[in-house]
């Protein structure tokens, strides 16, 4: 197994073993992730951070990880300030941004982007989001998230809550979910629920699949919950939108009725899906999530650049 | 002897079976009006043949090689291909999809990056054969239309 020089543009571009491998190289990344420990694997090298689309927290924990690699960043956060704006095709930006880096992170509004970029681009290309396409990087700190959270990927029952339609993220950690064989719960209200590709194909890998449209009912039974954002544009009735958040709030009183060492995940940002009384309590795991984003890009960008095994 | 739906030629190619009605499409995508200015090509559409009707496309001088057909099989999956010497049937291949459809369809999502104004040609990997399903290489979304995509 070895990924030097790889393109890391889908979750589907890394086997089960090649993942476990970036989730343990991220493990000991953690104290340099923090700064209790110094690095310098990346000394001399750079990365270009391409956001062509704005985010927060995917950016700065790419430009953190390489930071505290020892590394350098250049780039920009807003696809104002490039040459875009003046009619340059993606294919050219890539092209030119490469003659000043080692590694490309890039974040973009249009599907395929990442992949196209890969083609033309001789140095790796990380994919940090392509429209409603990929998001490797975000799975990865996901599955390291489980794992360091509850000892292992696969004997959890995982339900992924709220829109599972829309929502990129859902998508390919179901698909990694059921790389490792976990038992999974889509909850979701029904216009919104998974589609049926991702569904068939997660069968196909032998995960153990169930619906639901409340979380109630199956809350005191669950390992971890992955809460994402509902977006208001998906309802043309506001009153419907209300009804379905409140449905799949996340709050005090219903993590008294789950597990006791259940955790709470979401990509962030959140709006209403979990209360903030439960941010401190142990069980939310989502600013613990976002730090994790940190030691599994450091091991991902080393390893694409040969700096570690 | 048979009788010819077309003039009999001497050598050349001879696609049969093509779907009714999408003999021109074909010879697009093969940009046979390009690339064989020297040779005479002749069209026929809607023949009634064995199996219902049929678009005969006769090529003279020029033996198509059968790489180069299988991009037609996206439209005309049935189609045959003879190579004709000396007025015989000296070869018959049938199309056959390709691993990769490259150039001939585009992707149906408006907002996939191969529909931007960059400097690529649409590709697709191949799902399935029957029913034929294909994907997007950048987006990898299915394509649902392949005809609505044709170039
Ligand atoms: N010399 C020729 N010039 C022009 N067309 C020809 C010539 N010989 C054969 N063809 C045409 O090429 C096609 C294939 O000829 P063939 O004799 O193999 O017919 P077939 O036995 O009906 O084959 P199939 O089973 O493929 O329909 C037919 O459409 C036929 O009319
Ligand atoms: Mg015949
Ligand atoms: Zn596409």
């Amino acid at each position: 197994m070895t990924f030097v020089g790889r393109d890391i543009v889908s979750i589907k571009d890394l086997s089960k073993e090649e993942i476990l491998h970036v989730l343990d190289r991220a493990e000991d990344m953690v104290p340099a992730a923090r700064g209790t420990e110094q690095n310098t694997l990346m000394q001399g090298k750079i990365m270009a951070s391409l956001f062509f689309e704005p985010s927060t927290r995917t950016r700065l924990s790419f430009e953190t990880a390489m930071k505290r690699l020892g590394g350098g960043v250049v780039g920009f956060a807003q696809p104002d300030a490039t040459s875009l704006k003046k009619g340059e095709t993606l294919a050219d930006t890539i092209r030119t941004a490469e003659q000043y880096c080692d590694i490309i992170a890039m974040r973009h509004p249009q599907e395929g982007s990442a992949r196209l970029a890969a083609e033309f681009a001789q140095v790796p290309v990380i994919n940090g989001g392509d429209g409603a396409g990929h998001h490797p990087t975000q799975c990865l700190l996901d599955l390291f998230t489980i794992r360091k959270e509850k000892g292992s990927i696969s004997d959890n029952r995982v339900a992924l809550i709220g829109d599972l339609k829309y929502g990129r993220t859902v998508h390919s950690l179901a698909y990694a979910l059921s790389l490792f064989q976990a038992d999974i719960v889509f909850i979701a209200p029904q216009q919104l629920q998974m589609p049926s590709e991702v569904v068939e194909e997660c069968q196909e890998m032998g995960a153990r699949i169930s619906f639901e449209t409340q979380l109630e009912t199956v809350i005191d039974d669950l390992d971890v919950l992955y809460v994402t954002r509902i977006q208001k544009e998906r309802f043309p009735d506001p009153e419907e939108y209300n009804k379905v958040v409140g449905i799949y709030k996340v709050d005090l009183p219903l993590l008294e009725m789950a597990k006791e060492d259940v955790i709470v995940m979401h990509p962030l940002p959140r709006v209403y899906e979990i209360d903030s009384q439960v941010d401190g309590r142990p069980q939310a795991a989502y600013f613990r999530q976002a730090f994790n984003g940190v030691p599994v890009r450091m091991a991902l960008i080393s390893l694409v650049l040969g700096g570690i095994k | 002897m048979k009788e010819l739906k077309v003039q009999p030629i001497k050598n050349g190619t001879v696609i049969d079976h093509i779907t009714p009605g999408a003999a021109l499409k074909v010879l697009k995508i093969l940009d046979i009006p390009e690339q064989e200015r020297d040779s005479i090509v002749s069209v026929v559409m809607h023949v009634e043949g064995k199996t219902g009707k049929k678009d005969i496309v006769k090529i003279e001088n020029r033996e198509l090689r059968a790489e180069e057909v299988d991009k037609i099989a996206l439209i005309a999956p049935d189609a045959t291909i003879n190579i004709i010497r000396n007025y015989e049937v000296a070869e018959k291949h049938r199309v056959g999809i390709p691993d990769e459809i490259v150039g001939i369809v585009t992707c149906g999502n408006p907002n996939c990056i191969s529909n931007a104004r960059e400097p690529v040609t649409p590709r697709f990997v191949v799902k399935q054969r029957k029913p034929l399903r294909i994907q997007c290489a950048y987006c990898e979304r299915e394509l649902k239309d392949i005809s609505a995509g044709l170039l």
